[in-house]
């Protein structure tokens, strides 16, 4: 159905599992392909570009019967929110995919999966939210999504989307974090881009990932009222457990990070991923297919003489606090962010300033670069982190309209 | 069967939070009678939601699962799919909302889960107004009434929410009343031994939304009938059958009572009649119910 050899992949490392297939093929239908091996007993999907093909990328394993759960074809992400937080409140694996507009009419839902304590994994393709009406990448849309309660990861690559998938329903369903995860990938540069990736057999996917045992589910056995009127004093404790759970996460992310690399010999970081940090007095930190973009940019500037590192920001929530903090300890930052928080910064340049507040002497520049989907290349990366070494920046530029 | 020989099953529990005279207490006690203890309910922002009673404690005796307003068919398709997955497909899944959850926010949402064939049973028990917050006009409100938001009596006439669920085809749809409980009893009955879709919507007057006596709920359901403002029917393989007295109005076996009958004991049309009688609008509404009841000959007989 979609192309795939036998072979190594240059991701290809020193795991206990030595079988895998490669398969190149964009972000969309790798991310189709993860889900689908995760065994999810309910997937309930709207198709929205540039999610599109990740959808379809199921129906055809639906078709081929790898796929072996409800598919519901819903008539709205609204939809697709509610029948997933109905099927895993009834005690079972679930999936969705969105993008852009969809995951704003999800907002309410998000909220309720969080609260509701329901581990459902979805990806979200990082796509502008209009108007006017544009299909490519920027982070608006996830990160208006912030305070839900979901955690968020940004990806890289297509190895990463599939390893991250398969991660994300274990961290998820992790008792001590019970929470829904997003995981966010860029409109196009990944989901419609073509990679090589190691895909694992089967069997080896099932020993990392046991069947869900939810600690409650809707059962006629034990019939219990879920999400009914509850009071401000114990409201408050729910908030405090969501908020331990996402501080949970902060170690859990590293244990299913490094049990992985054991197993599959893949790593691409914990909270953050660093490059070339050793001995780093400037780093520079980023999200998602930028933060790949960087390391080229981090090589080049290296190679000129500048003491420059990356650390590529993967989880936005929770938000890695106490590694900014050491990085902060180390050299100044610099921050790319894809996305405008209008009327204040952006989100990451200011959660990086939160971080080092009162702890940290560090100069931190902000610099807003591709919205609407503007393309921001190796090149622009160093003009960008040579105006903060320079240290003419201003506190927060927009790259490519004012300064630099 | 007579009342006295419905099963005894209680999943409503003494000590709900409901206001006295509550008609959705009473359809909720039919409802699980016909359905027992067999069955998971998806509940969305209504009055159920407050008649449930406070975290941590319940007034039902059945899983339940609160869900956004607009939610409560969505919802249930994905309770029902893991229910499939779990080959427990012989759980009843009952969606359980108010008019403003059925007839506004929640229309896309059903729509979407009756054309998907959504093997559960949709109830909307319809007391024509938004009432957990407040008493406010929604699309199920008559022509007349006043609400906090149609001060002078609502402008428009309601939506015929039947027409609309028999534009879906499903297998089986019904309109009941609280006042007549055997009715009720069987529709949901009938309704529960069917797969796929099934509606059934249940005319639930409310004493603090329509200013009546708490102890007036039933007689304003029967009057609802025999005035015609409501209509008894089942839908089956596209047939629509009229039963109880419906049917001996729509075969003019009976003459309706006039609409004032059951309009004039309602505060919330009190201003139709006081400080003076409003002749035109109660011509108007007198006459719709009439045009109603002839597209139903039309159609049905």
């Amino acid at each position: 159905m979609r192309q795939c050899m036998q072979g190594k992949s240059h991701y290809h490392g020193k795991g206990d599992n030595e079988k895998m297939t490669v398969m190149i093929d964009t972000g969309n239908y790798i991310a189709a392909k993860a889900a689908t091996m995760a065994h999810p007993d309910v997937v309930a999907a709207y198709p929205i570009t540039p999610q599109t093909t990740l959808v379809e990328g199921i129906a055809n394993y639906v078709k081929s019967g790898e796929f072996k759960g409800e598919y519901i074809c819903v008539e709205s992400e609204h939809s697709a929110m509610s029948a997933c937080i109905g099927a895993s409140a009834t005690g079972v694996r679930t999936f969705t995919g969105t993008s852009s507009h969809g995951l704003l009419l999800m907002h309410e839902m998000l909220h309720w999966a969080a609260l509701a304590r329901l581990p459902i994994v979805m990806c979200n393709i990082n796509r502008v939210v209009g108007p006017g009406w544009n299909i490519w990448t920027d982070e608006n849309d996830s990160i208006s999504q912030r305070d839900t309660g979901w955690l968020q990861f940004y990806c890289s690559s297509n190895q990463e989307i599939f390893d991250t998938i398969i991660q994300s329903f274990k961290l998820a369903e992790n008792g001590k974090v019970s929470l829904p995860v997003m995981i966010n990938y860029n409109a196009f540069i990944l989901s419609h881009t073509s990679m090589p990736v190691d895909i694992p057999e089967q069997k080896e996917i099932d020993d990392f990932l046991p069947k869900y045992k939810p600690k409650w589910k809707l059962d006629v056995e034990n019939p219990i009222t879920f999400g009914n009127i509850i009071l401000p004093a114990e409201y408050e404790k729910v908030r405090k457990d969501m908020q331990n759970s996402q501080e949970n996460a902060k170690k859990l992310i590293p244990e299913i990070a490094k049990e992985w690399k054991k197993k599959f010999g893949r790593y691409h970081g914990d909270l953050i991923e660093k490059y070339n940090c050793d001995g780093a007095e400037y780093i520079l930190l980023s999200m998602g297919a930028i933060g790949a973009e960087s390391r080229v940019a981090i090589n080049n500037l290296r190679k000129d003489g500048f003491k420059i590192g990356l650390a590529r920001v993967r989880t936005f929530r929770p938000f890695p606090k106490e590694e900014i903090l050491k990085l902060g300890k180390q050299g100044n930052l610099i921050v790319i962010d894809r996305n405008i928080s209008v009327g204040s910064e952006g989100a990451v340049f200011s959660e990086v300033k939160a971080a080092l507040y009162g702890k940290s002497d560090a100069k931190v520049y902000g610099f807003i670069a591709g919205l609407g989907g503007k393309d921001v290349t190796y090149n622009d990366i160093e003009t960008i982190c040579k105006k903060a070494v320079s240290g003419k920046a201003k506190d927060c530029e927009w790259y490519g309209l004012e300064g630099v | 069967m007579a009342i006295k020989d419905l099963p005894d099953t209680e999943c409503v529990m003494p000590g709900s939070a409901a206001c006295p005279g509550c008609p959705a207490t009473i359809a909720l006690r039919t409802t699980f009678k016909a359905l027992g203890k067999n069955t998971i309910m998806v509940v969305p922002a209504c009055c159920t939601s407050v008649i449930e009673g406070l975290h941590p404690n319940t007034s039902f005796d059945v899983p339940v699962m609160n869900i956004a307003f607009e939610a409560a068919a969505a919802g249930a398709s994905g309770v029902k799919a893991a229910l499939k997955q779990q080959g427990k497909d012989d759980i009843t899944v009952l969606a359980w909302a108010g008019d403003g959850g059925t007839y506004d926010i929640g229309i896309q949402a059903l729509s979407g889960a009756l054309e998907r064939q959504t093997d559960f049973i949709y109830i909307c028990y319809n007391n024509q107004i938004y009432s957990n917050t407040g008493i406010q006009r929604s699309g199920a409100t008559p022509y007349g009434a006043w609400t906090t938001t149609t001060v002078g009596g609502k402008t428009e006439f309601r939506k015929e929410m039947g027409e609309i669920i028999q534009a879906h085809h499903i297998p089986y749809a019904a309109q009941a009343c609280v006042s007549y409980p055997e009715d009720l009893y069987n529709k949901v009955k009938k309704a529960k031994s069917i797969k796929g879709p099934k509606y059934i919507e249940i005319i639930a007057p409310c004493p603090p939304g329509w200013r009546f006596g708490m102890e007036k709920t039933v007689e304003m359901g029967t009057l609802a009938v025999e005035t015609g403002a409501w209509a008894l029917y089942e839908y089956e393989n596209d047939v629509v059958t009229f039963n109880g007295k419906s049917k001996l109005l729509l075969e003019k076996k009976i003459e309706p009572k006039p609409i004032e009958d059951w309009i004039k004991l309602q505060g919330r049309f009190r201003h139709l009649f006081k400080p003076k009688r409003d002749v035109k609008r109660l011509k108007e509404i007198q006459e719709h119910t009439d045009m109603v009841w002839e597209r139903y000959r039309k159609h049905h007989l």
